[in-house]
């Protein structure tokens, strides 16, 4: 009997095992389909036109001529800039709300960054069109003329162009970066803190010893913000102004790799034209695979205490955590 | 190396204290501004006419998004009709067997996956629902919701599952039930709470979605309900809306982002609501 329903268990425990198993199945089949039909669907354009894609500036549909580096430029500009402005803050808000600020004021402010988050990015981007831009033309136009003549302030005052579209995607991979960065300082032990203090620190002294402590971690969430700032589209093409023309002036408009898709795969009326826009997706999902993986990775080593490597500040952190 | 003067030292730290406090404001003002601006541009927008009228052709004022808000609906449902079974039940092959390394697989794909861009995953759809049947529908949108929709499930559902008490699994199996009997009946249904929270909070993440729509399920002027026709959508109405030369059609557009700001603003204090509860009961 006990053998006879042991085996009905057993079975019963691999038939449920391998019907969650089918569905989580799916969920890594997805993620290969998508590398694979990508691939595929832009073979044409790989072809015809290989490395050099990504290498000319020349973007006419009409006369079937496709170079890529334009959005290249935009993606990775627009990303950085807003990377440059949000790490700071987000950095600051993770600080505040997990090392700084009173305990009744932490659930609130926890909940209104994340809603942030979760604003619709449709919605920024109407926000933006209709009040980021007009700000954004009124600041360029009342900037003085000495400035203006340096490259980065170059062109006409249009509002719409790089300067909006990186303050906009600022704005969006906060809450990203400062609710990863949080989670990473929580992971920071107590006896990090305790021992700076100990040792006489002040707030800075040992908040900065825990960021450090913490530094692959936070690295992570830098990243992790990266990603969605490379793949953010509706907000950004909303404001960019698209216009597929390389410039290093924060005021020109410019193109991003997610706004080409959003704003011409349906008039794309040639195979061939197709096909480059869809390269340029695949493009899009090589780069933000590699950059969310490696944030992972960085997080995931911060979240395993995996980051012994010797931290410099407090002097023997061994000692204060024996101690403690 | 001299020691720098105490003074210099407090100094550096109130200022580090006070950069702190201003980054939490820097980043509440923007979305001060965005709720107010929504709010006062969508409320004054927002009538009866929104919810029930036809879009009016392109010129005349007046009209509302009735189709958009009904295509909205359908193609989120029938994204959470494919992404709810899928995310749930690899979320519990995560949680049941977390230490495997096809589990970790598992997580890896959900992760990357919620990664990939919006408007990555349309193209993707756009390549294998719409390209083979030379037609936009409102099955292929459903479908680049579902897949979006996916990971975030089955990462709450693991998170949920391995919250609940490992007393809880081991008394069922002590008691005689099998591994999916003990999951079934015991695991699933203590989390399940969180778990509707989880998916509610991702139906209203996905349903202001555009980027996956716009070359998927499209647009459509007309109101349909066949799942093989294109069909309109609230975001992707408010982005042709927004980009147009028209003042009515920016009006109905904010009106249009309102209601998409207030779905999100009562799903998340509903979703907080919940958990609070949750935590509160389990803390008894």
């Amino acid at each position: 009997m006990a053998g006879g329903a042991g085996r009905t268990r057993r079975t019963g425990d691999l038939g449920f095992r391998l019907g969650t198993g089918a569905f989580a199945l799916v969920l890594v089949l997805i993620v290969c389909a998508i590398g694979f039909e990508l691939t595929r669907q832009s073979m044409l354009s790989i072809e015809k036109f290989g490395l050099n894609f990504w290498r000319t500036e020349v973007w006419d549909p009409v006369a079937g001529q496709f170079g890529a580096l334009p959005f290249i430029w935009g993606t990775l500009y627009s990303s950085i800039l807003a990377l440059a402005l949000a790490t700071p803050i987000a950095l600051g808000i993770a600080v505040f709300i997990s090392e700084l600020c009173p305990n009744f004021l932490r659930q609130p402010l926890v909940f209104l960054t994340e809603l942030l988050a979760a604003i619709p990015s449709i919605v920024y981007g109407l926000w933006g069109i209709f009040v980021l831009v007009p700000f954004v033309r009124a600041l360029e136009s009342g900037m003085p003329q000495a400035l203006r003549s340096l490259p980065i302030f170059s062109g006409p005052p249009l509002g719409v162009g790089m300067l909006a579209a990186g303050l906009i995607l600022a704005v969006m991979v906060i809450p990203f970066t400062s609710s990863v960065a949080r989670e990473v300082l929580k992971s920071v032990p107590g006896a990090q803190r305790e021992g700076a203090y100990a040792l006489g620190a002040t707030r800075f002294e040992a908040i900065r010893a825990a960021l450090f402590y913490a530094r692959t971690g936070i690295i992570g969430a830098i990243m992790l913000g990266f990603g969605r700032a490379l793949g953010e589209t509706m907000a950004v093409t909303m404001v960019i102004g698209n216009n597929p023309r390389i410039s290093a002036s924060l005021f020109a408009p410019q193109y991003t790799m997610a706004a080409v898709l959003a704003n011409e795969f349906t008039e794309a009326d040639t195979e061939l034209y197709l096909n480059a826009l869809i390269e340029i997706g695949l493009v899009l999902f090589i780069i933000t695979l590699i950059v969310n993986s490696m944030s992972r990775v960085l997080i995931w080593s911060m979240a395993r205490g995996a980051s012994t490597a010797p931290v410099v500040e407090p002097v023997q952190p061994p000692t204060v955590e024996e101690a403690a | 190396m001299t020691p720098r003067p105490t003074v210099w030292r407090k100094l550096l730290s109130s200022l580090f204290v006070g950069f702190c406090a201003l980054s939490v404001l820097v980043a509440l003002v923007p979305l001060a501004f965005i709720l107010f601006y929504v709010i006062n541009e969508g409320i004054s927008s927002l009538n009866l006419d929104f919810f029930t009228k036809m879009p009016k052709p392109v010129g005349e004022t007046g009209g509302g998004m009735a189709n958009a808000i009904v295509g909205t609906l359908i193609v989120t449902g029938l994204g959470s009709l494919f992404a709810v079974p899928i995310g749930i039940l690899s979320g519990v092959y995560m949680s049941e067997y977390a230490g495997t390394r096809f589990a970790s697989l598992v997580r890896f794909a959900a992760d990357t996956l919620n990664g990939v861009p919006s408007i990555v995953v349309g193209v993707f759809v756009y390549g294998i629902a719409v390209l083979p049947f030379k037609q936009f529908s409102a099955l292929a949108g459903g479908l680049a919701l579902g897949v979006m929709m996916i990971p975030i499930i089955a990462r709450t559902t693991e998170e949920l599952l391995l919250l609940v008490p490992g007393t809880m699994r081991e008394g069922a199996l002590a008691l005689g039930a099998t591994r999916s009997r003990a999951v079934f009946s015991v695991v699933l249904p203590a989390a399940l709470p969180g778990i509707i929270t989880g998916v509610v909070l991702a139906l209203a993440r996905i349903a202001g979605e555009t980027a996956p729509l716009l070359f998927t399920a499209f647009s459509n002027r007309f109101f349909t309900t066949q799942l093989t026709q294109p069909i309109a959508t609230l975001t992707v109405m408010v982005f042709t809306y927004a980009i147009s030369p028209y003042r009515d059609w920016h009006r109905q557009a904010w009106a249009g982002a309102l209601v998409l700001v207030t779905i999100v603003l009562v799903c998340s204090l509903l979703a907080r609501y919940a958990t609070r509860r949750l935590e509160s009961i389990q803390s008894m």
